[in-house]
């Protein structure tokens, strides 16, 4: 089943249209998006660093958390809302990107990472709250975290390239990746 | 010489022509770029917010800040050694770019204001509450004036 039927009915909104052309709007929340990265993955990464034992050695990992990862999710909301905004804004375009199809994945198993790092992993966090340099589970789900990040702002940043987009001559894997549809790139 | 010719003579380099002539060189190195300001912000964001008493309150500003700060210039050296290289394959185009006169000048500024006056004024003793959230306040505006410019590049 194909998500494209959504992306053709956001592609009918006028006020998709409207983003996409606007010569401030659209600018202006691609802006918000980028700098937004600095409150979510920049303060998620200060988090990371410390249960890496990189940074703030002496502080307790549950007083970095509760302290910063608030700012961290306000990034996170920013992200969301400025991220819909511009997916609403060129809908179809961006469904058949191959590059946000990996960003999407990428964000997927980041969360699933925050999930067993908050269910699982952190239930005994007492035993190393303190540890200057916590225990191998711990490292290995932070330094899963920076890298997961660090692959979505790479592949968030290539949407913007037209490489791999349908309206162009592209190999059989990009046209499955892409999900590209051969009627349409026939007429093209 | 004028400063365009200057300017013209950077684009000429080599460095700049293997930018330009390549596909992928471009974003590629754009991409690390926009890494290095995720933690550029995040280290310069855990310090001010710190300054401003909205964060890491039980710990010592000085502290917050040392720890901060090996980050902190790992992420402004990625900038450089990213951003020089991506500058340097379109200076003819900047050197008309208002944002981007923007961006250079406020980070010359931000730059010497981060090392010169908050940092030195921060690991100092009795440091007033107004004097380090002022600090904070003046060195995020700074900072997300050189990134904001900096985005804007691309659309001026």
């Amino acid at each position: 089943m194909s998500l494209r039927w959504f992306a053709d009915w956001l592609d009918t909104h006028a006020w998709s249209t409207a983003l996409h052309e606007s010569f401030y709007m659209y600018p202006l929340i691609e802006t918000t998006h980028v700098l937004a990265l600095t409150l979510f993955v920049g303060t998620l990464a200060v988090v990371d660093l410390r249960m890496l034992g990189y940074a703030y050695r002496t502080t307790p990992i549950s007083t970095i958390s509760q302290s910063v990862l608030p700012w961290t999710v306000v990034g996170f909301v920013i992200m969301i809302v400025t991220g819909v905004l511009l997916f609403y804004a060129i809908p179809v375009r961006t469904y058949h990107s191959v590059w946000f199809r990996i960003k999407v994945i990428m964000i997927v198993l980041a969360a699933i990472n925050a999930v067993h790092y908050h269910y699982r992993i952190s239930k005994n966090r007492v035993l190393w709250d303190h540890a200057p340099k916590p225990p191998r589970s711990v490292r290995l789900t932070a330094a899963a975290s920076i890298f997961l990040w660090v692959v979505v702002i790479f592949t968030g940043r290539m949407i913007a390239y037209n490489w791999f987009d349908c309206d162009r001559p592209q190999p059989d894997w990009v046209i499955t990746v892409a999900g590209c549809v051969i009627d349409e790139v026939a007429t093209l | 010489m004028t400063l365009l010719d200057v300017f013209e003579r950077l684009e000429e380099m080599w460095i700049g022509e293997a930018i330009r002539t390549s596909y992928w060189l471009f974003p590629f190195i754009e991409a690390i770029h926009l890494v290095g300001l995720a933690l550029l912000g995040g280290t310069v964001i855990v310090v001010d917010l710190r300054l401003l008493g909205l964060t890491l309150r039980s710990r010592p500003v000085a502290q917050v800040l040392l720890n901060a700060r090996p980050y902190f210039i790992l992420a402004l050296l990625t900038m450089f050694s990213t951003g020089i290289p991506l500058a340097l394959s379109e200076m003819i185009k900047l050197y008309y770019n208002f944002s981007w006169w923007v961006k250079i000048s406020t980070l010359g500024v931000a730059i010497l204001f981060t090392f010169l006056v908050r940092d030195r004024i921060v690991t100092r003793h009795d440091v007033s509450r107004v004097t380090l959230g002022a600090l904070g306040l003046v060195s995020l505006v700074l900072w997300f004036t050189v990134a904001g410019a900096g985005r804007w590049i691309g659309f001026s």
